[in-house]
């Protein structure tokens, strides 16, 4: 019944001929591609193939020895990853970086660091801004708890949780930011099938409720196939592969690199 | 309280006059209750039902209900009778098929449910349901881009409008309103055929209401806690008869998954659980215990012994010495009131439990920690409401004496028959079953067989048409042993089978979370449930249940030929989605008997294991197999002790 999604916008994020190597090892040679505003955009390929340094570099944990990438036209080279989240770019991460001994609360409540603007000192006697700020935050993380359906875990250390959950706290702390951009390393792997279609719901109603435009990188080909846009496909650093879902799965050279081919 | 108060929307509005500034109803949303007034409640349920005629609902419609507790979808129910119309609540975990039936049998037009999970139930159910034209939800969540549907929040705007432009319509249609029309239609759960209909007047309901609140003393300062299914009888007895009718608070969980927390914040007064929520607590409260440490082991082991005792005693106000009374004070002190406090109970002066049996050692030591639980006993059909157990005089096992204005008699093949105000106005559609329910002097006939005791206590055994004849001719009531079985908390359920037989079988299902924890203290390795179920250890386990409850068997006369000889533990627990239980969790024999007949071949033909494979539901409603060998296992059994005669 859902038919028409969203509409999606112009180009805000440009990756132009990205290099990126380690020593000897070239992890990203020459890869371009771009994401448009409230797209899902995916980044598959085999293992090893630069899926998450790709998403290291859009926001700012590498930086490519060459290449240019243009952000809401803004032209950088080098940017560090607080720069990246103050322009309102979020993250998850592939092996869950949560605060394990946190509760659910208060790691979702860090995604809310950026907006924060009171002074040490009256966050540490929690007066004037620092409580109105604190009102104003909780609230927020609140309604990022009743998006992803959380509330029964809110006072739970993290450390307790089933990996799925942990998951799911992770890309409610990155909600928390109130992100325009939100990259998501992995947010299914080692989920089973049920958790799996909580967490492609969530991801589709974050896009359609808060027009948050997603760049993903997914192993389960069903899932990316049902729920992004556009898929841009990687294989040992360079892309082989750019379109829609259907495009790239009638790409032979995406099937020859996932099927693998006599060299 | 005033006869001119005689249906439901008008105690609303008396309520909203007297005690208009009194919270009527709690929710808690983004982490805070958000509290609405009886004012602000009378105003919301009048925007509801002038949005709804905005929309035709009209006089005599039947307005379907789906969803979680919600404060809007009490509201949504109120709203439908004040116009004259039928609240149907439906089970909302129920899949979108098992609407249809319901749907089409109520003639359903207009629908109030709670999300999108509901609502793509609705859509599906749609094609094969002809009268379905509107739905409204409660939650906009992900439904931005359905078509065709009202938010409530729309609907009530609408109303709002359509107030203004009709001044007098809402208080006219409220005045046209009488004490016989029906008021809420719920569906029997149908453990055998299709649901039907039960037509509950305004009347009945606020009868069953009085009596209750006259009973139990419950005054508007009391609060409870709504988490129960909507569609069940018990809900809408306490949650929406007794909520208008006494004007206490109702407060409503943030999810299902938060009822125990929200049940601490709230610390309501009056309470009801199943039996198998009862259970859940003592359980978790027991394997929380294991893990402390040895002082507070100890401690607690101390205390509850002491409450053994004397706890109900002193609850039921009998005499008790002083030493144990300054024991259970003491204990009062270390562990029965933190542990009240913990579990939510704290301030509970009435709690009820119904729908299944009760094991009595669950059942004393709640009493016993100082938790007024009481029983009671009643239909769907009867407004939940037949017989309660009064303070102070609580049997473990009985169900109390008949209720104010219940007329109660035990027909002569033990079958309880009962009439009053509560009764049922009859079956939708279905004048045939109403006839054969109701007899020609007004008695409703339960299908439940049980006596009065010497003090008038009616003591429940068995559903009458499962009462049947061993081989021997002995009397079989397979319920009745099923209970004792489920009383273990390894057992989570129990089909016996035994009519017309030589000796009694079963079919055991073991508790996952129980059986679970069992396993992991002994570091017994297992991969799933069908896995866990069939291990040597866990079958020793259920043996050991089983020839205990055979050992009580053997004492209780006739009933001792009825003891278990064979028994295996099935590979699957039985669920509603697979139809093997009901939506309220009562097993529906005759199916399982079906689908499982050569497991009961096999019990019966001595085999030691027999293969199975079973189709299964999930959740999500896509289908799986699941196979396995079950093993066989005797129970022993005791030689039958004479029955005592009365001298």
């Amino acid at each position: 019944m859902a038919t028409s999604r969203r509409t999606i916008g112009d180009v805000i994020l440009t990756l132009e001929r990205i290099s990126l190597g380690f020593g000897g090892v070239k992890a990203l040679s020459e890869v371009s591609f771009d994401v448009r505003e409230h797209e899902i955009r995916a980044i598959i390929g085999p293992n090893g193939a630069g899926k998450s340094s790709m998403l290291n570099v859009i926001n700012g944990v590498y930086h490519p020895q060459q290449g240019t990438i243009t952000f809401r036209g803004e032209i950088r080279r080098e940017m560090v990853p607080h720069q990246a989240a103050a322009q309102g770019i979020a993250r998850t991460f592939q092996n869950i970086a949560l605060f394990k001994g946190m509760s659910v609360l208060d790691n979702i409540m860090t995604g809310r660091n950026l907006k924060m603007r009171a002074s040490i000192l009256e966050q540490a006697i929690h007066f004037g801004r620092a409580r109105r700020e604190e009102l104003d935050n909780r609230r927020k993380v609140e309604e990022v708890i009743d998006f992803l359906e959380i509330q029964h875990i809110r006072k739970t250390p993290v450390g307790r949780l089933p990996y799925g959950l942990q998951k799911r706290v992770e890309l409610a702390r990155a909600l928390a930011a109130e992100p325009s951009m939100l990259l998501l390393d992995e947010p299914m792997a080692g989920m089973n099938v049920e958790e799996k279609q909580d967490m492609c719901r969530f991801v589709l109603d974050v896009n359609e409720q808060y027009g948050t435009t997603i760049v993903l990188i997914e192993h389960d080909m069903g899932v990316v196939m049902d729920i992004s846009d556009r898929v841009v496909v990687l294989d040992y650093g360079r892309k082989i592969g750019d379109g829609t879902p259907d495009e790239v799965r009638a790409s032979q050279a995406v099937i020859d690199a996932y099927l693998g081919v006599a060299h | 309280m005033d006869a001119r108060f005689d249906t439901f929307p008008r105690l609303l509005l008396h309520h909203a006059e007297v005690r208009g500034g009194h919270p009527a109803c709690r929710e808690k949303d983004l982490g805070i209750w958000q509290t609405w007034t009886w004012r602000e409640v009378a105003d919301e349920v009048r925007a509801l039902a002038c949005g709804l005629a905005a929309q035709g609902f009209r006089r005599g419609m039947h307005l379907a209900i789906i969803g979680d507790n919600r404060p809007r979808l009490y509201w949504s129910m109120l709203a439908a009778q004040s116009l004259g119309g039928i609240a149907v609540p439906m089970y909302q975990d129920a899949p979108a098929a098992d609407f249809v039936f319901v749907l089409n049998d109520a003639e359903i037009a207009y629908a109030i449910v709670e999300d999108q999970e509901q609502v793509d139930k609705m859509l599906e159910a749609m094609p094969q349901v002809p009268t379905l034209k509107h739905i409204c939800y409660d939650d906009p969540r992900g439904l931005r881009n359905y078509e065709g549907m009202l938010p409530l929040d729309r609907l009530q705007a609408l109303g709002r409008e359509f107030d203004r432009e009709n001044p007098g319509f809402y208080d006219g249609e409220i005045a046209k309103g009488r004490p016989d029309d029906v008021s809420v239609m719920l569906y029997t759960s149908g453990t055998t055929g299709k649901p039907k209909g039960v037509c509950q007047t305004h009347a009945a309901f606020i009868a069953s209401a009085r009596g209750g609140a006259q009973f139990d003393h419950l005054t508007p300062d009391d609060s409870i806690l709504s988490y129960l299914p909507m569609a069940w009888v018990g809900d809408h007895l306490f949650s929406l008869a007794q909520w208008v009718y006494v004007g206490f608070t109702i407060n409503c969980p943030e999810s299902g998954d938060t009822v125990m927390t929200d049940l601490r914040e709230i610390g309501p007064t009056y309470y009801f659980a199943p039996p198998r929520v009862f259970e859940n607590l003592l359980t978790q409260v027991t394997i929380r215990m294991e893990d402390a440490s040895a002082i507070k082991r100890w401690i607690y082991k101390w205390a509850t012994a002491v409450a053994r005792r004397c706890g109900a005693e002193i609850l039921d106000g009998k005499p008790v010495g002083l030493g144990d009374r300054l024991r259970y004070f003491l204990g009062n002190l270390l562990v029965y009131g933190p542990l009240r406090n913990v579990l939510g109970m704290s301030r509970i002066r009435v709690a009820y439990t119904a729908g299944a049996a009760i094991g009595p050692d669950l059942f004393r030591f709640y009493r016993s920690i100082h938790v007024n639980l009481k029983q009671l006993y009643g239909q769907t059909e009867t407004c939940a409401y037949v017989c309660l157990q009064p303070d102070g005089d609580v049997k473990l096992d009985s169900v109390g004496l008949p209720a104010p204005g219940v007329e109660l008699r035990i027909a002569a093949g033990g079958e309880v028959l009962v009439r009053g105000p509560m009764l049922l106005k009859e079956y939708y559609k279905r004048p045939d079953a109403t006839a054969e329910s109701i007899d020609s002097d007004g008695y409703f006939h339960t299908g439940d067989a049980g006596f009065l005791d010497s003090s008038g206590h009616l003591k429940i055994i068995d559903r009458a048409k499962d009462v049947g004849k061993l081989a021997n001719g002995a009397m079989y009531a397979p319920n009745y042993i099923e209970n004792k079985l489920k009383f273990f908390a390894h057992i989570k359920e129990a089909v016996a089978f035994g009519h017309e037989r030589d000796e009694v079988c079963a079919f055991i299902n073991i508790d996952m979370g129980s059986v679970g924890n069992w396993a992991e203290r002994r570091n017994l390795a297992y991969s799933g449930y069908t896995d866990l179920a069939q291990k040597t250890e866990v079958y020793q386990l259920i043996k050991e249940c089983v020839e205990n409850v055979n050992a009580e068997l053997a004492q209780e006369g006739e009933l001792g030929h009825s003891q278990v000889h064979r028994f295996l533990v099935l590979h699957k627990e039985l669920d509603p989605d697979d139809d093997e239980l009901t939506r309220t969790r009562k097993v529906r024999r005759s199916f399982v008997a079906e689908k499982y007949a050569v497991l009961i071949d096999a019990l019966y033909g001595g085999k030691a294991v027999q293969h199975i494979e079973t189709l299964v539901r999930f959740e999500d409603g896509r289908t799986g197999m699941v196979a396995a060998d079950l093993r066989i296992e005797s129970a022993k059994t005791r030689p039958v002790a004479a029955v005592k005669k009365a001298a």
